[in-house]
């Protein structure tokens, strides 16, 4: 049937949906209200989207972007406002579309090389060592060799975070304690994965805000000194990404971008009520695609990126079987 | 990528020309971008409705005040006195007695809150001879116990904990009979992070606050936060009817629209704001800094601050000594390279200077720009370094060669190295020059004794 039942086993869907469920109804909500009344698409209905696009987070180049080609459309073929939703909907499943977010089938490794290795960077507080423990435990369940390097040597307890996770996930952890050289961690920890002959190797980072530039500097060269273990590597720079952040959250993919040529979004706490439209925004001015999204702190709640469930999750409740 | 909101309005009112009234008419674009300046900052864009209305009455009202002043920076000043009162008012300080006095932190997760307790903790022990006692309730997160733990140690300030005990209720309520025992005048209890929908969540951190009866409940808030800031900062009030906001993250580059959505939907105080992960970096809210920063126009004070921060007392005396005798060379000028470099990426530095924001906007300022005279002086030998005068043709000529530039490169930098080595000599002279040269050195003087 729909592509849904293939991708998204039952729970996964309920995940989504339960945690996209107020995103849901307010959308809806506001959209209907908009439309109320009115048999064309005017004026006063594209403003009211604008409305609802900036309320989300989406920003406003990327509304006025958006609301310029429904406009277009609009003016070349006369649709009814009842018929919004889907052009809406259409509109932005394209515009990620064209920014290179193609949606993956399973939680599959960025190489085909051994081992893979995944630099997983951010700003503070975003959920960083969270969507890693919930990445190793796909990729455990896969059957797959994993290894956890404590790269944020410089938050208090970051170490031992991750090293709870690893417990919890039952895959190999390497650490050099507390106050120690990221750069170094994660070298020792490509070389501990070639040893040990591991699947994948994903290596933490500690929060830094994007504006620090030794902060940068630092991460440069801890992707500099990945790369001088072996030369492919890191196969994927992760920023993560807080589904409630503002607009900032595009500076800091530009930032973070130019010090480490980020290769993949995560997108989290998708739960709360925030909508995660700056991601919309992202994907429109960086051609970085959208991989994973977080839905919850359980090890289980972390689902990929599929662009038209995520759209049709927001416009229209459960995805139609 | 942020305009200003001068330069928008700037824009908008192009066509309006020496009349200097503002009507109905000729304001309705500008209000339109100025809550489109408000909603790029991330206020929250049902705030920015409300406000541009007000503004808008307010502007329409002031038809025959200051005829003198264009019509911009009239809208400019009316936005930014009402930015400051909205988010202004009395300053309000935390409420710390009580035997012992119970402060409670909460927010979302990853907002700052163990991280702030720690400061507060800090703050209070330094600033106000207190005796706080930290409480770690956040029984969930792994290892959220041994970061509190450790922040503890950092300030000086100890922690009471429970490893097995997963009630943070009856942990909070048992901190607060060890603080009275061991003679803590002030209790911080730090929860876990939890979603404004998480109904059993939120029901727990009730409970904890009708258990322990804070003195004073303070919602902690990324100042990166977006349009949901609103949402959020309700449901919790909702809940535990905080009495001050705590805006962490600032020391970022967020417009931090949220500040203004958040006192706007609840109407509490922003007590602190929080602006680093070292321990010392908390400080009280400025309304009017927080104006300017939503704007865009610019943050003169944080620029200063921000100089100072990497500014090296010794090394300005020093610096001065030298250029009064005519002595600064190379060497120094290498290490101010390094100091401006230290200080961040120069366009936004450019940007907080205040009507810089406009000519820097289409300029592409790159940082490399002082790699080339980098290189140059790299290139010379340590004797070269500090006598600028030795350097003859054959010693340039290496230096080209060195640095892979051109004579004319070399002779166009020394030049101009020169030119400005006789001016600051000259200025240093002058008698108003003694404090700007020094201007950090002569300012901490003041500041830290």
């Amino acid at each position: 049937m729909s592509f849904f039942s293939k991708f998204f086993n039952n729970e996964k869907k309920e995940d989504l949906d339960k945690g996209l469920e107020k995103t849901k109804t307010s959308f809806l909500g506001k959209i209907s209200k908009a439309i109320a009344g009115k048999s064309t698409v005017d004026v006063d209905v594209l403003d009211e989207l604008e409305n609802i696009l900036v309320s989300s987070d989406v920003g406003i180049d990327t509304t006025v972007k958006i609301i310029e080609r429904i406009e277009a459309r609009v003016a070349r073929d006369k649709y009814f406002a009842s018929e919004l939703q889907n052009i809406l909907r259409d509109e932005i499943v394209q515009l990620l579309a064209e920014n290179n977010t193609v949606d993956l089938e399973d939680y599959s490794l960025p190489t085909e090389e051994f081992p893979a290795i995944i630099l997983v960077v951010g700003v503070n507080g975003v959920g960083k060592t969270t969507t890693i423990g919930k990445i190793a435990h796909q990729y455990k369940k896969q059957g797959k060799k994993v290894v956890l390097g404590a790269g944020d040597t410089f938050r208090a307890a970051a170490v031992d975070q991750l090293k709870i996770w690893s417990e919890r996930v039952g895959c190999d952890f390497y650490s050099k304690g507390m106050n120690t050289d990221p750069a170094a961690v994660a070298y020792e920890t490509v070389e501990y994965a070639i040893t040990n002959k591991c699947d994948v190797a994903i290596i933490d980072t500690a929060g830094r805000l994007h504006t620090k530039i030794n902060l940068m500097k630092e991460l440069s060269k801890i992707k500099r000194s990945i790369s001088k273990k072996m030369e492919t590597a890191p196969h994927e720079v992760l920023l993560v990404l807080d589904a409630t952040t503002g607009q900032n959250a595009i500076e800091q993919a530009k930032h973070f971008t130019a010090a480490t040529e980020v290769s993949a979004l995560a997108l989290t706490k998708l739960d709360g009520t925030a909508k995660g439209g700056v991601a919309i925004g992202i994907s429109d001015q960086f051609k970085i695609p959208i991989k994973y999204i977080g839905v919850g702190e359980g090890m289980e709640q972390l689902q990929i990126f599929n662009k038209r469930a995520f759209v049709d999750s927001i416009f229209t409740g459960t995805p139609q079987e | 990528m942020f305009e200003s909101l001068s330069d928008r309005l700037e824009g908008a009112f192009k066509t309006l020309r020496g009349d200097g009234k503002l009507t109905e008419i000729n304001i309705a674009q500008s209000i339109k971008e100025i809550r489109r300046a408000l909603v790029s900052a991330d206020v929250n864009y049902k705030i920015a409705k409300e406000f541009t209305d007000k503004i808008k009455d307010k502007a329409l009202g002031t038809e025959n005040v200051l005829k003198a002043v264009k019509p911009g920076e009239l809208m400019v000043k009316i936005v930014m006195d009402e930015l400051v009162s909205l988010m202004g008012g009395q300053a309000a300080g935390i409420n710390i007695k009580g035997e012992p006095a119970v402060v409670l932190i909460a927010g979302l997760q990853g907002s700052g809150k163990t991280t702030f307790s720690g400061k507060l903790a800090l703050h209070l022990r330094t600033k106000r001879n207190k005796k706080p006692l930290l409480v770690a309730c956040d029984v969930y997160r792994p290892a959220a116990i041994d970061q509190i733990t450790v922040l503890g140690e950092q300030v000086g300030v100890p922690v009471y904990k429970e490893v097995e005990n997963k009630n943070p209720v009856e942990i909070a309520l048992k901190s607060i009979k060890y603080a009275q025992d061991n003679n803590h005048d002030v209790v911080i209890v730090d929860t876990a992070g939890r979603l404004a929908i998480d109904e059993a969540m939120m029901e727990e951190i009730s409970n904890v606050k009708n258990a322990i009866l804070p003195n004073e409940t303070l919602f902690v808030v990324d100042s990166m936060t977006g349009q949901d800031a609103v949402n959020t900062a309700k449901a919790f009030n909702e809940v535990i009817n905080y009495d001050g906001v705590v805006l962490t993250k600032l020391d970022g580059d967020t417009r931090g629209g949220a500040a203004l959505s958040v006192k706007y939907t609840v109407g509490k105080p922003i007590k602190f704001v929080s602006t680093g992960e070292q321990m010392d970096t908390l400080d009280v809210f400025h309304p009017d800094r927080m104006a300017q920063r939503i704007l865009g126009m610019g943050d003169i004070v944080s620029f200063v601050e921000r100089a100072q921060e990497q500014f090296d007392e010794e090394e300005a005396k020093r610096l001065e000594k030298k250029i009064r005798k005519n002595k600064f060379d190379f060497n120094d000028f290498l290490s101010q390279l390094a100091q401006i470099r230290k200080m961040g990426d120069l366009k936004s530095l450019m940007n907080m200077i205040p009507g810089m924001s406009k000519m820097t906007k289409n300029l592409d300022i790159d940082n490399s720009a002082f790699n080339k005279v980098e290189a140059i002086i790299l290139s010379m030998t340590p004797q070269e370094r500090s006598n600028p005068e030795v350097l003859n043709i054959s010693r340039k000529k290496r230096i080209a060669k060195g640095c892979g530039q051109t004579m004319d490169d070399i002779n166009r930098f020394i030049k101009q190295f020169d030119q400005m080595r006789k001016m600051m000599h000259k200025l240093s002279k002058s008698p108003g020059m003694a404090g700007m040269m020094g201007a950090g050195g002569g300012r901490n003087r003041g500041r830290r004794r």
